[in-house]
């Protein structure tokens, strides 16, 4: 191993290229799936016409929104009234700040609570947009990456001129990606007579499936209740889904690739100590012994590019970028995110690479007859 | 009953549908404490005769039996058993392994058997005592001389204590000095530690260190003398 430097450096470069895809790559699919998931809030739930599958598809009726936020298991804010918000989401195009190509951004109207029902959003620059004007918030990952979208500034969609007056957070969620305004001017402005969903805080997670049961059962309406996480998960699939198919497409012919370099190298390995071999043998170790000392060189080989495969792929995370949602058609921001078990994952892969590798040359190394073995210089 | 009981031991190899005779009906018997030294030409089969004694190669018809055991009739895999246990063996090149100091080289024979890690430091000290390089332990092989080397080669041999000792040309790559020092130390390891040896050699003078020599000559025994008896 040792005379074979450059062989083996190849080998554990070449597996190290292939567990930095891997890892980031799938660090793209736990990311997006994150954003969406804690968007989600396990005490909300969402309200979406029935077999509707995404808000965009969705209609609910101005006289569903009472019957809704009278039911019993609706949380109430301390002046009595229900802890409900009622919306309207509507993919408006904004030139991109870095090509000034017009990119799918979501503007969301939403009712006088929606502060309240998603507690995790926080306005961190300016104020809230006062209800019955043409103010709007904008989440933190769309500021900068669309044009107008600053504090203080003004953008035109719908057929009216916005005012920025605050910028919000949302712990990474989805909603950082949109533009929020009040719901009875959006509406107008984009020539709607009705709301796409409603989101509702229940006074006890434990009461979605009765809150879901009265929801469906009610004659009046055609509507059912998906809890908020289950629903934003559900967002998530298609893409996650496609990432992480191409993610492994691509792996697994970079990774038949690096498996052929370390059977390579492993081969090399057993043509220049055939003597070795055929000295321990004649020592009196078994033909297995020989196998497992190979396959465990080919793998401690495999496991330093692996590390080193990690080590690359680490730099990553937390470095954000921006996808289109299938679901939605709109642009989500994201981070990469790099778990544990991804890197365990990646270091895992690696030496299964190794062991694939090492396998035939380390059962032809037990094979080679000892005599004939002996007499290789 | 001898130790080492050959009996019409055939071995031919086949090379491209044609059979090229190695060995042809050899018969040999070698007692316990024997020292027994093999001559013969290049081609004459001496080695291949010593690769059947250690169970590294199979005879093509006859028997071979050491001690109590029919080696020919042992499955792959009791054979390494058998080896580790019974067979010492000595390389032309002494064949130790680079990476390894003199004392884990020795140590090596010693992994395959149930020894704790301080009986095991006890028997290759002792090995390499005997071969006189007890102050080399920790030396590369690159850092030892090649009589030095074929010395740790011998230490390695007989750290088990094995039943047999077989040497190829022992003396093959040294010069006169280091393989008298090497043969000297096969005689001491016959005459007083009771070691029976096998011994393969060209080498006349290595071959007068024997208590007996038998001559191969295309893959038959031509004469058997006993030195200075």
């Amino acid at each position: 191993m040792i005379v074979r430097k450059g062989t083996a450096a190849m080998t554990a470069g070449g597996i190290a290229m292939v567990v930095a895809v891997f890892v980031m790559t799938l660090a793209i699919a736990q990311g997006f799936r994150q954003t969406l998931v804690v968007s989600g809030s396990p005490q909300n739930a969402i309200v979406l016409r029935k077999s509707a599958t995404a808000e965009t598809v969705s209609a609910v009726l101005r006289s569903d929104v009472p019957i809704v936020e009278a039911l019993p298991q609706v949380a109430r804010g301390p002046d009595g009234r229900p802890l409900s918000s009622s919306e309207l989401v509507v993919i408006i195009a904004l030139p991109r700040q870095s090509d000034n190509q017009p990119a799918n951004v979501p503007a969301r109207g939403v009712g006088p609570k929606a502060f309240e029902v998603r507690d995790n959003l926080k306005v961190v620059d300016g104020r809230r947009f006062a209800p019955g004007t043409r103010e709007i918030n904008v989440g933190k990952a769309a500021v900068g990456r669309f044009k107008g979208l600053t504090l203080g500034s003004t953008v035109k969609f719908g057929s009216a001129t916005w005012n920025v007056v605050g910028i919000f957070t949302a712990d990474d969620a989805a909603f950082e990606s949109e533009v929020w305004g009040d719901v009875d001017l959006m509406m107008p402005a984009f020539q709607r007579d009705g709301y796409q969903s409603m989101t509702v805080k229940l006074a006890d997670p434990s009461m979605f499936e009765s809150f879901n049961a009265t929801v469906t059962g009610d004659p009046r309406l055609y509507l059912e209740a998906q809890r908020e996480q289950d629903y934003y998960a559900e967002q998530s699939r298609a893409l996650t889904t496609v990432i992480r198919v191409f993610g492994t497409f691509v792996t697994l012919i970079l990774a038949i690739g690096a498996v052929f370099g370390a059977m390579n190298t492993m081969y090399a390995a057993v043509a220049y100590r055939t003597r070795e071999i055929g000295t321990l043998r004649a020592l009196g170790f078994s033909g297995s012994r020989i196998v497992a000392a190979f396959l465990a060189e080919s793998m401690a080989l495999a496991l330093v590019g692996g590390v080193l495969g990690c080590l690359l792929a680490l730099p990553v995370h937390g470095m954000s970028t921006g996808t289109t949602n299938f679901s939605s058609f709109s642009e989500v921001a994201f981070k990469f995110r790099i778990t544990p078990a991804l890197l365990a994952g990646g270091l895992i892969f690696s030496v299964v690479m190794g062991a694939v590798g090492g396998l035939l040359p380390a059962i032809r190394a037990a094979r080679i007859p000892v005599a004939r073995a002996l007499r290789e210089i | 009953m001898a130790l080492i009981d050959l009996r019409d031991v055939t071995k031919s190899y086949r090379r491209d549908q044609i059979e090229i005779p190695v060995l042809d009906g050899v018969t040999i018997t070698v007692d316990g404490g024997d020292f027994l030294g093999l001559m013969g030409p290049s081609g004459s089969g001496k080695s291949t005769l010593l690769n059947l004694l250690a169970g590294i190669d199979r005879p093509t018809r006859g028997s071979i039996r050491i001690g109590e055991v029919e080696i020919s009739r042992l499955s792959e895999r009791a054979l390494a058993g058998w080896r580790a246990r019974h067979i010492g063996f000595i390389f032309q090149l002494y064949n130790l392994i680079p990476v390894l100091t003199a004392f884990e080289n020795v140590e090596l024979p010693l992994l395959l058997t149930s020894l704790s890690k301080k009986q095991r430091r006890d028997h290759v000290m002792t090995a390499l005592g005997i071969v006189g390089l007890g102050d080399r332990e920790k030396h590369y092989p690159r850092q030892l001389s090649g009589g030095q080397e074929q010395r740790v080669a011998i230490a390695r041999a007989i750290v088990t204590d094995p039943t047999l000792l077989l040497a190829d040309e022992p003396t093959g790559d040294l010069d006169a000095k280091s393989a008298g020092e090497v043969l000297t130390l096969l005689q001491r390891l016959n005459q007083e530690f009771k070691k029976t040896i096998v011994m393969v050699t060209h080498d006349p003078h290595a071959a007068e260190r024997a208590a007996r020599l038998l001559h191969l000559e295309k893959g038959t025994l031509v004469e058997q003398v006993k030195v200075g008896a």
